[in-house]
């Protein structure tokens, strides 16, 4: 039975979210870039993957978990085909509708150009007929994958990942390879896979998923499971560890660039996992210290800082930024240790505002450059290599995977130790946790001067990479951009700030740094914003929560409904049994 | 009831429990001491700027009595601006316990919107001749815009969430907020989109009590007004009214009163939504420009003046708005300049926030402290 | 080490194989101690674009990027090739955006060179990786004297070889604005407000000592930060200090909100105000209509009938394709400094390119070296000479007068143009 309502409605939708991206400019500007070399573009993908997303889900219909679902593929097919017929007609309007009445002055992007974005370069009535019968015909595939078997699901899921992997991560794959020969064969002169090398990356995807899938998933499943101080386990972090030093290696320059811009986020994440995941103060002007520590570095090793200039030697400066760090711990966290968490929040954002203007401002210039900044910051000096710097990323790389795991020992054993349940309590409940007798302002201070000190690990470590501090480096969007990647990541969690910063600033890219998806630069904050809602939504404990931190959210969502339906009638087994 | 608890505290408990007692009060002592120092430098240097200033005045020095006088209106404007969003942050804050971030970005899409209309308006030279009328227009414009997108964002993003920890929401609305940003951006493009010139009448002087205020000010601030006692009316005397009220104060025993708390929730939003719409057009006469990020540092001045005023307390919002707008106005002129820094307008934001600083170490809850919900005082 | 290795392996290893490969194709080509890059049959040359083309500072950036489009595409092929200017890179306006975007330039061997950046700060530290793999790069607005040189033979803290640019040196510009406004109007108070930008506060630095120097006084060297909306603590601030003229070579968005909100400041209504070459553009002119009355220093826009000797294009001819490619009027005047950046390095490729049968070696030595010697190269800019250090700029500003709120009319009232003596 076909539920026509519903395809109506998601049908609207979907031509809605055409039209948008259609009007925000994403499909034109996203078009210049071919994906696959004659038949896909990066902004027809857009455009036809969001339809083809919502055709499934409108097909796949409610879902009952508790019946085994029954689908039939006539059925399902003719839902999707139904969706993208309607989502064709709102396109067609929109499209109709720009070229009738000119609202350009309004809407910069909506003109001929998009229209011819949106119908395959052909305008009106031929294009117009193109994007019907392509919308109608995606819609139908979405609609008939719902009915197919799963394993068939799976590899064509699979074989489509790879391939657009392989598609979008053109830049990178090239720099890998080395081989301008090589790089030629995967990929056409016009940008965009080949076409055959489509062919045998989906022959080789199905061919190896059949015969390997299967023991991955025991394997991963058997690592998961296997005991902390298991050989199985010990091999596996040995061989993470192996492939830390290898990796760099045979790295391009842009993926160690990439590497370092992400460890230098996961540094600040785990220092911000500290204040905000361990100890519960929020923070939104982290970015502060970062700042502290890259303008103290700068100061102390730059023969350009304008009145103070020792030129220390980087290793040299280091301890004295970490005190500087120590003390802008102090001197931001003493006059809020009174305040409520949201009263703390927006006093640290303005905390991170001050210090960005203060290092900005003509008053300071003497001492720290204000607008021109402080530039010729040197490299780190490594014994038999010479100076490190931003110019030699893959030995740089090495310089952030050592303050990486230094920041990683440090969180672990502050998590694990007296500290550490300190915070806990005092993040669940302050006035119980004073009662209990812990010092809430010593352990308020603590959180505040390690987390200043790790992110000064990470302004020390910018300022000899970029050569130049800037003010413009550290604003609030910085901050923000931390706290989104501990969230994301998963809070309180080691692992799961690693896997943020990877997922966030390496493949979306940082507030100024480019991902491995640079193409999106105009639209990234946007896909931040989608994915940060769709996250919180889908999986607010973040990718890979900390088990106590999950535990918490879900027991609160439990304690909640249990209030208000079961009337108290509450065990904690109701609690455990929901992370499970 | 939860193992954590279980397992951690009484491991902390034999911990600290005999090291409290005496290192307790020293820390305090410490941590005081310090808040005292602070106090007292923050009023040693306000006083010694402020003599500066007047000093610098006496010799004729600095800007004249009518300047001072033309610098306050325009702050108190500005501040009357930040009041009317703030109250948006206030109430939601009130109801819901979480900063919702995107409130600048619904401040943001009423003046974007509101700009259509102008435009318009003044193509067909309505912006002229009916000026008091095309203002009416806009401003409803406004009002719906900002209203349609802070109840969109409620129904969607806010919703499902409601219950979960205070710091979900809050990221939830920063990723609408990115989100609002960009889509406006792509929409409207990147560049800076400006009203036309405010109808003549406008444009000249008022006399007041024999003080001559620029009209287009005076108009912002009885607008301002207007809208407040509005809300205050809505808020004490109707029964949604009421019922927020009830809601803010404790949505379970709200929703056993028979209230119902997600239509309840809806209205909180469309009335902060509404209220931002007003303070859209309030920009829109003061500074006339709007851009995709417009809404994002006035948007954190705002939430500043809420918990200026005391966070959840209406009047505190609008209070802290005004005071905002005067300490970041005159502040930088009024205080630093007598303190002979250089180029003192440059820190006009770094005022604003160490003004929000020092009136919570002195008022820890606010200017008129705060209102808040049992749940959310914790 | 990595990269640099790999680039001697080039030029060791690949000089070899050229060899080798030479003997097949008849021509001794042998690469210089930077490496070259081989094109090869039915590939393209590869040359890169970056500026800023995200975020608030995009309306510098974007005609710049467009400007190398339309360059690339008047000059067709070079013997043979296309070139191809790919995806265009953003250097975010800041030096890690700059560094970052740098690094993603040379991971690619077969860039030649690059047509960027928008803003100093970027250059500041795209240049060490830049210069370090090279590769030449010509900036279409870089003005910051550190990036080149002094002007008086002392390279810049900043400078590195490979580095050219066609826009003016800050120093130049300085001096130019400051005596207008001390010798033209006669101004003898002036205030100073910049925007905390490395570029406009660089500017307003020169000015001061320009003017200093000529016996002139600031009243106020001051700030309206990136972002502000409410002019009216600023303009109070400038007004206390009663300054006969007002110097701001700041951005758009700050700009208009001085304009706009200065009528409402007492004490502002004799001052003459001057802007600089970040406003001086139609979305000011002709938008605000408060910018009347204003001076703007600058390059000279006077382009005429200036015809840009690689692809005989002249300003109107330019503005015409670009109208009918983005359906707008460039919104930064450096497009012009853009496309004869462009022109430059295409000519220079061509001329030191070396045909190989199908192929072409193109010597990075080689091309530094005639990019060095370029001199009396006529561009829509004017004549383009390349000092030492990189400086390549016509060398000329000009201030101008908004009369009439028309972006053509005032572009053409020029009121002062000054050349730097020596």
């Amino acid at each position: 039975m076909i539920d026509m309502r519903r395809t109506f409605r998601f049908g609207l939708l979907a031509g809605g979210a055409m039209a948008f991206l259609g009007g925000i400019g994403m499909i034109e500007s996203f078009n210049e870039r071919t994906l696959i070399d004659p038949i896909l573009r990066m902004g027809d993908l857009f455009l036809y993957g969001t339809l083809f997303v919502i055709a499934y889900i409108a097909a796949r219909g409610e879902i009952n978990i508790l019946e085994e679902p029954d689908y039939r593929a006539a059925e399902t097919t003719a839902t999707g085909a139904a969706v993208g017929f309607v989502a064709t007609m709102v396109t067609v309007v929109y499209a109709l509708l720009i070229t009738a009445v000119d609202v350009v002055e309004f809407f910069p992007n909506m003109d001929e150009a998009m229209v011819e974005s949106l119908t395959f370069e052909q305008g009106a009535p031929i294009g117009l007929a193109l994007l019907g019968l392509a919308s109608v015909i995606v819609g139908a595939v979405g609609g008939w994958l719902v009915s197919t078997a799963d394993g068939l699901k799976q590899s064509i899921s699979k074989v489509v990942g790879w391939v657009l992997g392989f598609a979008l991560l053109e830049v990178v794959v090239t720099d890998i390879v080395e081989s301008r020969d090589v790089s030629r064969l995967i990929y056409s002169p016009n940008g965009g896979l080949r076409l055959w090398s489509v062919a045998v990356i989906a022959v080789l995807v199905v061919y190896l998923s059949r015969r390997y899938s299967g023991r991955l998933t025991s394997f991963a499943a058997e690592v998961s499971n296997a005991d902390s101080k298991s050989r199985l386990r010990r091999g596996v972090i040995a061989f993470l560890v192996f492939a830390a030093i290898v990796l760099p290696m045979l790295l391009g320059g842009i993926l160690n660039e990439l590497m370092i811009n992400v460890s230098l986020f996961v540094l600040m994440g785990l220092g911000l996992n500290i204040v905000v995941g361990l100890a519960g103060l929020l923070d939104l002007g982290y970015v502060a210290f970062f700042a502290v520590g890259a303008y103290g570095t700068a100061v102390l090793t730059s023969p350009l800082s304008p009145t103070f200039s020792p030129q220390l030697n980087w290793w040299v400066a280091l301890p004295i930024v970490f005190v500087l760090a120590a003390i802008a711990g102090l001197l931001v966290g003493t006059p809020v240790i009174r305040m409520r968490g949201d009263y703390l929040a927006i006093v640290t954002l303005g905390f991170g505002e001050i210090v960005r203007i203060l290092l900005l401002s003509d008053w300071l210039t003497p001492l720290f450059g204000g607008s021109q900044g402080i530039r010729r910051i040197p490299g780190v000096d490594v014994p038999f290599l010479g100076e490190v710097g931003g110019t030699r990323p893959e030995f740089f790389v090495y310089l952030t995977l050592i303050f990486v795991l230094i920041a990683g020992y440090i969180s672990y054993r502050a998590q694990n130790s007296r500290i550490g349940r300190a915070w806990a309590a005092m993040r669940e409940d302050e006035d119980v946790a004073e009662a209990i007798g812990i010092s809430t302002v010593s352990a308020k201070l603590l959180a505040f001067v390690t987390g200043a000190i790790i992110a000064s690990f990470a302004g020390a470590l910018f300022s000899a990479k970029v050569g130049a501090v800037f003010t413009n480096s550290f604003d609030v969007l910085v901050s923000i951009i931390i706290l989104v990647v501990v969230i994301v990541g998963g809070m309180g969690s080691i692992s799961g700030v690693i896997v943020g910063a990877f997922v966030l600033i390496g493949v979306l890219g940082g507030p100024k740094s480019p991902g491995l998806l640079a193409e999106f630069a105009e639209f990234k904050l946007l896909f931040y914003g989608a994915i940060l809602v769709f996250m919180m939504l889908k999986r607010p404990e973040g990718l890979l929560p900390s088990v106590r931190r999950s535990r918490e959210l879900h027991q609160d969502e439990m304690s909640q409904d249990a209030w208000l339906e079961k009337g108290g009638d509450f065990t904690a087994d109701d609690a455990e049994g929901a992370t499970t | 009831m939860d193992r954590v608890f279980r397992v951690c505290c009484p491991a902390v408990v034999a911990e600290t429990s005999t090291q409290n007692a005496r290192t307790r009060r020293f820390r305090f002592n410490w941590v005081d001491s310090f808040l005292w120092f602070i106090r007292i430098s923050a009023i040693i240097a306000i006083v010694v700027g402020l003599t500066g200033t007047i000093q610098n005045f006496l010799d004729g020095q600095g800007p004249t009595v009518e300047q001072w006088r033309d610098l306050f209106v325009s702050s108190i404007s500005t501040g009357a601006m930040y009041g009317l969003v703030a109250l948006g942050y206030s109430m939601v804050y009130g109801v819901l316990g979480f900063i919702n971030f995107a409130h600048g970005e619904v401040f943001m899409s009423g003046i974007m919107v509101g700009w259509i209309a102008a435009m318009l308006l003044f193509e067909n030279g309505l912006w002229d001749a009916n000026p008091f009328i095309s203002l009416a227009i806009v401003l409803l414009v406004a009002m719906f815009t900002s209203t349609l997108i802070a109840v969109l964002t409620e129904k969607i993003a806010y919703r499902p969430l409601r219950g979960s920890p205070r710091l979900i929401p809050l990221i939830t609305s920063i990723g609408v907020s990115f989100f609002l940003q960009y889509a406006f951006a792509g929409l409207f493009g990147v560049g800076l989109q400006t009203y036309p010139a405010p109808p003549g009448i406008l444009s000249e002087d008022i006399n007041v009590f024999g003080v001559p205020i620029e009209g287009t000010k005076l108009l912002v601030i009885a607008v301002a007004i207007l809208a407040m006692v509005a809300l205050w009316y809505f808020v004490t005397k109707t029964k949604t009214g009421r019922a927020m009220r009830a809601v803010a104060e404790d949505k379970e025993i709200a929703g056993l009163m028979g209230i119902n708390v997600d239509r309840t929730i809806v209205t909180t939003f469309a009335v902060g939504g509404a209220m931002a719409g007003v303070g859209g057009l309030l920009w829109a006469l003061l500074f006339r420009n709007v851009q995709f990020i417009t809404g994002f540092l006035p948007g954190i001045k705002a939430f500043t003046a809420a918990v200026l005023g005391g966070i959840g307390n209406l009047p505190g919002a609008m209070l802290g708005g005004v005071f905002l707008g005067l300490f970041e106005g005159m502040g930088p002129l009024l205080v630093l300049d007598g303190l002979g820094i250089p180029a003192v307008s440059q820190l006009k934001d770094a005022v604003a926030f160490s003004a929000l600083i020092l009136v919570l170490i002195f008022r820890p809850t606010g200017l008129l402290g705060e209102r808040l919900g049992s749940e959310d005082r914790a | 080490m990595k990269k640099k290795m790999s680039m001697r392996l080039t030029a060791a290893l690949g000089a070899l194989a050229l060899v080798a490969a030479a003997c097949g194709g008849g021509v001794d080509f042998e690469a210089g101690d930077l490496g070259a890059v081989t094109v090869e049959d039915g590939e393209s040359i590869q040359i890169r674009s970056l500026q800023v083309i995200t975020g608030p500072d995009a309306t510098l950036g974007i005609p710049e990027e467009r400007a190398v489009r339309l360059a690339v595409a008047d000059f067709g092929q070079i013997f043979g090739h296309d070139v191809e200017v790919g995806t265009g890179l953003d250097d975010l306006c800041s030096a890690d955006g700059g560094q970052a975007a740098a690094q993603t330039i040379v991971a690619d061997d077969q860039v030649v060179g690059v047509i960027g950046t928008s803003c100093s700060g970027a250059a500041t530290a795209a240049m060490p990786l830049i210069s370090q793999d090279g590769m030449v790069m010509i900036s279409g607005s870089n003005t910051s004297p550190a990036l080149t040189s002094d002007l008086q033979g002392t390279a810049g803290s900043d400078y590195h070889e490979g580095y050219y640019r066609t826009a003016h040196n800050d120093l130049i510009q300085g001096a130019a604005a400051a005596n207008f406004m001390f010798r033209e109007l006669g101004l003898a108070n002036v205030a100073l407000i910049h925007d905390g930008d490395p570029y406009t506060q660089g500017l307003t630095s020169a000015f001061q000592a320009a003017f200093e120097a000529l016996g002139g006084t600031i009243t106020v060297h001051t700030s309206i930060p990136k972002g502000t909306t409410d002019a009216a603590p600023v303009l109070t601030e400038v007004a206390g200090t009663n300054p006969e003229g007002v110097f701001m070579p700041i951005f758009i968005a700050e700009a208009t909100a001085i304009a706009q909100q200065k009528g409402n400041v007492a004490g502002l209504e004799e001052v003459t105000f001057m802007g600089a070459d970040g406003i001086l553009s139609p979305a000011f002119i002709e938008e605000v209509p408060e910018s009347a009355g204003f001076y703007f220093s600058g390059p000279d826009l006077r382009f005429g009938e200036n015809t840009n000797e690689a692809t005989d294009v002249n300003a109107a001819g330019f503005l015409a394709a670009y109208d009918a490619e983005y359906n707008e009027a460039p919104t930064a005047p450096f497009w012009a400094h853009a496309y004869d950046a462009t022109t430059m390095l295409l000519m220079a490729i061509k001329a030191v390119a070396v045909e190989d049968g199908d192929r072409l070696h193109i010597d990075r030595r080689a091309l530094r070296d005639e990019l060095d010697k370029i001199s009396g190269f006529s561009g829509i800019i004017g004549t383009i000479n390349c000092d030492d250090f990189g400086d390549c700029g016509a060398a000329k500003i000009t201030v101008i007068h908004n009369v009439d709120n028309v972006y053509s009319n005032a572009t053409e009232n020029v009121v002062f143009s000054y050349v730097p003596e020596g």
